[in-house]
């Protein structure tokens, strides 16, 4: 199929597939997918800047798709989402300026794939340790209970959830209750700060960033993971339809493109969205961990080969 | 347990192949006659095409949600 704004020739099953596939990630982890959907629009030829802005426009419309069927499950906090995008946003355009200033200094590639290789690594590793201790220490309570005859509440545990709780107690003023996500009261600059580094991140690395913003509402925010799925894809769509709107002005958006590979997307974000209510907080973050690992093995590749995917 | 599995799957699998249908006959159609327009505007209108996009993704992701969600209960409720 020819696609004339970008002047491509892709299968659109191919782009269907694709599509689907990052549409069952995102909807089961609440991120972009970017990582993937990427280097599979430049495997078939796409143009970088191309295929950097199609994909976003795909994945505001798949992130519509998930977000809607995870507030139907009761996943998504509106307040949070909201201020959430304020400072992704913010953080999004301080990322990019950062990468005009190596651009200019001429060592972007390599900074930026050293940072990214390291977070990834740090943030895998991190949740390896974190959901590992958890299910083991969840396990040890559930025996406990069985032995006093007891039923184990089936609640979303942290190991690293004192951390969380400290965070929570900070009183630096405005400080803002948040109900739906079990909350009581958070420092407003708290979140700011968090959605602020996301967004740094997602300026600085490319993509939505979700393999970072969707473990630090977990960990830092002490959001329940099947919340921070759900608020995380409701966020992504304002952050995402903003960069949209940045890229196509730029002219680096077909969005024919991203209308062939959404329609796979939003029934594989359909079943990825359902599909969390099968499994708990710390089983879903254990299978996380994947994720930032693919994105660290395409760095190391475009570095080691020299061939950017 | 294991026959509302058995339903579930079913209906599911159904939905796959309609909505397969609806979707090849939306690439034939809609794509078809769209590609030309927005490529023009590309070119010519830059801001406006940006707009469109962003509305044209967001109401594909609406219909298409509600669609799923119609399928899927249309053949659930058949099915039970």
């Amino acid at each position: 199929m020819f696609f004339p704004i970008s002047g491509a020739h892709i299968s659109p099953v191919y782009l269907v597939i694709v599509g689907f596939l990052i549409g069952i990630l995102g909807g089961f982890f609440g991120v972009g997918g970017s990582f993937i959907a990427g280097p599979a629009l430049r495997a078939v030829g796409l143009d970088w800047n191309f295929a950097v802005g199609t994909d976003l426009a795909h994945i505001v419309g798949k992130s519509v798709v998930a977000a809607k069927r995870h507030r139907a499950l009761g996943n998504v906090d509106l307040r949070l989402g909201l201020i959430m995008a304020l400072g992704t946003i913010g953080g999004a355009e301080v990322g990019a300026q950062l990468i005009q200033m190596l651009k200019r200094a001429g060592n972007v590639n390599l900074v930026v794939s050293i940072v990214s290789i390291a977070v990834y690594l740090s943030i895998s590793t991190f949740m390896i340790w974190e959901s590992r201790k958890t299910l083991k220490s969840q396990r040890r309570r559930s025996s406990k209970a069985k032995v006093k005859g007891l039923t184990a509440k089936k609640k979303d545990k942290s190991a690293f959830g004192h951390v969380s709780r400290a965070i929570q107690r900070l009183k630096i003023w405005p400080m803002i209750a948040l109900p739906t996500s079990g909350v009581k009261g958070i420092s407003l600059w708290v979140i700011l700060l968090v959605a602020f580094v996301g967004g740094l991140f997602s300026g600085f690395l490319g993509g939505g960033a979700g393999y970072i913003r969707m473990p630090s509402m977990v960990y830092v925010l002490g959001i329940p993971t099947h919340l921070a799925v759900g608020t995380d894809l409701f966020e992504i769509i304002i952050s995402a339809s903003y960069g949209t709107l940045s890229h196509a002005v730029k002219g680096n958006v077909d969005i024919l493109i991203a209308l062939v590979m959404h329609t796979g997307a939003a029934i594989g974000a359909q079943i990825g969205a359902i599909s969390t209510q099968y499994f708990a907080g710390p089983k879903i973050r254990l299978a996380f961990v994947p994720l930032p690992l693919i994105g660290a093995a395409i760095v190391i590749y475009t570095l080691v080969s020299g061939h950017k995917l | 347990m294991k026959s509302d599995t058995a339903k579930t799957l079913r209906a599911f699998l159904i939905e796959l192949v309609i909505y397969a249908l609806l979707v090849v006959g939306y690439f034939f159609l809609v794509l078809h006659f769209l590609g030309e327009g927005l490529h023009r505007l590309e070119i010519q209108h830059r801001n406006t095409y940006a707009a469109v996009a962003i509305l044209l993704i967001i109401g594909q992701a609406v219909v298409l949600e509600s669609v799923t969600t119609l399928l899927l209960r249309l053949l659930r409720g058949r099915s039970e």
